[in-house]
């Protein structure tokens, strides 16, 4: 067996790796398998590719970049590396799941180490240093490039749901409605007024009905966030009717001198209907029954 | 300096703001409508910021200045087509823009200040009562 | 890797109000923020940049993009003016020692998600604003 060359510490790698490719790649698909494998995510040959992928790259790198992880030369495995974090983030495996794709790969590299180092403990303990320092820095970066990805996947999903819970129904030409069901915090406020305006401006609605029967309880805060509402579809040339006012409600509003400016309020959808109909010049007829 | 163009429609003054204000370009608007309006004897005024991305503090006082002086000079002002984020970030700036009628768009617009300038003049805001 | 970019912009002219504008407007579009939250952030930015050449004699602007954990843009608005003697007065609304309205620095704080002022009375001002991109 030839001497792995010690100097510079790293290039051991890539020779390996030049020599015992295929044999390396197995001991590590069975280091990984002894872990958490998540077999069910992912099948057996891509995970094989990507690992055989990787070592390419390893080897490439490693043959004239030193263990420097940062240097240029490494740019391609970082690359491939974010892929995989970035794939892993989107098909649900965990931090670690992500993370175990490079530390696995220690065991079967320092397998090799400790065999072509036998009787060198020097150089063996200055190249296992090395592979140990490269390979946690990519282990990290695979966390951090998982954990940004997981961040946009999140915050879309959080998006998704606000808006799903804050329907716009259009209950005539002109006449947008909002039901409101459960509190109303500052968050909600936000994508409640996000929701109603573009609906206002995607029907060309010129009332807004924002039905409060759903909402427990209404204090000077939740006011003041259905005030900002109101005000904000007044700038865009809509008017709001509040609707669903219960006589509770009405007592609390007087008693806390919460001051509704000019904001109609109704005590039931059906009669906020009526008076925005009449805003807009609109009747509702009864057909004469002929014969 | 580049200026906002005012068009006359009949009674009426037409501003269309696109482009990105500096406040000096808006200080120059609120002169020269005033001016027009004057000269004009215009009744009403029509502000169209559908493409304005941004009002900030500057411009939200501009509008409603724009908005008093015209009422001093015997004149409607209807500021139309405010986008949603605007709006948005107006209320949280802190600016309800009171004494500002509204629109959805240049058509409702024309029809309030129609009715307006016909004697319809009860209170501010959006449509009418 | 928390910081992605940091640039200075200087604001001392009305002009470069509207180029921070623009500046910002790009930096939380090409961060990929909601249209409502680049309308925020740019419209405060249009706020203290304004504070800083009226009230505080002209400065700078610098933008960082943060990429993590959190996806972020923070302004900072500096300047060598006068100061502020009581930034808690200065910070409520339609206090102004202009002729302004009064709602610059309070306004600027609500469109922001962090918020954070420095001032010393004939040193100068520092404002420094954090939007982040998702939702807190």
């Amino acid at each position: 067996m030839s001497a792995l060359p010690q100097n510079p510490v790293g290039l051991a790698i890539s020779t390996l790796l030049a020599r015992d490719e295929q044999t390396i790649l197995n001991d590590w698909l069975k280091a990984m398998s002894e872990g958490t494998r998540r077999a069910d995510l992912i099948k057996e040959s891509d995970l094989r590719s990507q690992c055989a992928q990787f070592l390419k790259l390893l080897r490439q790198a490693s043959e004239t970049g030193g263990t420097n992880f940062k240097a240029p030369a490494w740019g391609p495995v970082r690359e491939m590396l974010a892929e995989v974090s970035r794939s892993r983030a989107l098909q649900g495996f965990s931090p670690l799941d992500t993370a175990t794709f490079v530390f696995s790969f220690k065991r079967p590299l320092f397998a090799r180490f400790q065999q072509e180092y036998k009787g060198q403990p020097d150089a063996l303990a200055a190249e296992m240093w090395a592979a140990t320092e490269l390979l946690d820095d990519m282990g990290l970066y695979t966390t951090e490039v998982y954990q940004k990805s997981r961040e946009e996947v999140i915050g879309r999903q959080q998006e998704e749901l606000l808006e799903l819970s804050t329907p716009v129904v259009k209950l005539w030409d002109g006449i947008v409605a909002l039901p409101l069901i459960g509190t109303l915090d500052s968050a909600r406020t936000q994508v409640v007024m996000e929701s109603l305006l573009q609906a206002i401006v995607q029907t060309n609605s010129r009332v807004a009905i924002i039905d409060i029967t759903g909402v427990p309880t209404v204090d000077t805060v939740v006011a003041q966030h259905l005030l900002k509402t109101v005000t904000a579809a007044r700038l865009m040339g809509a008017d709001c009717i509040i609707s669903g006012v219960r006589p509770q409600i009405a007592q609390t509003i007087v008693h806390l001198g919460i001051n509704l400016l000019e904001v109609a309020t109704k005590a039931t959808l059906a009669a906020a209907f009526s008076t925005a109909m009449q805003r807009l010049g609109l009747q509702v007829v009864r057909e004469t029954p002929k014969g | 300096m580049e200026k906002i163009p005012i068009l006359r429609m009949g009674r009426f003054l037409l501003v269309t703001i696109q482009v990105d204000m500096h406040d000096r370009l808006a200080l120059a608007l609120q002169d020269d409508l005033t001016q027009m309006i004057s000269d004009t004897e215009a009744r009403g005024v029509l502000i169209d910021i559908s493409s304005l991305e941004i009002v900030d503090s500057f411009i939200g006082r501009m509008l409603g200045n724009i908005a008093a002086m015209s009422r001093v000079l015997d004149a409607e002002t209807v500021v139309v087509g405010m986008q949603p984020a605007v709006a948005i970030t107006l209320v949280e700036l802190g600016m309800s823009l009171a004494g500002v009628r509204t629109a959805l768009n240049v058509d409702a617009g024309m029809e309030l200040l129609k009715s307006a300038v016909n004697g319809n003049k009860q209170g501010y805001g959006a449509s009418l009562q | 890797m928390a910081l992605l970019s940091s640039e200075t912009l200087p604001i001392r002219a009305e002009i470069d109000v509207v180029t921070a504008r623009r500046r910002v407007r790009d930096l939380a579009a090409h961060l990929g923020f909601s249209l409502v939250d680049q309308t925020k952030v740019v419209t405060a930015a249009s706020e203290l940049a304004r504070n800083t050449i009226i009230h505080g004699g002209g400065g700078l602007m610098v933008a960082e993009t943060l990429n993590g954990p959190r996806t972020g843009l923070r302004l900072t608005f500096e300047d060598n003016g006068p100061g502020i003697p009581d930034i808690e007065l200065a910070l409520r609304d339609g206090f102004t020692t202009g002729s302004g309205l009064g709602l610059g620095l309070g306004g600027a704080k609500r469109l922001a998600s962090e918020f954070q002022i420095a001032s010393r009375v004939g040193q100068g001002t520092k404002v420094t604003i954090t939007r982040w991109k998702w939702r807190e």
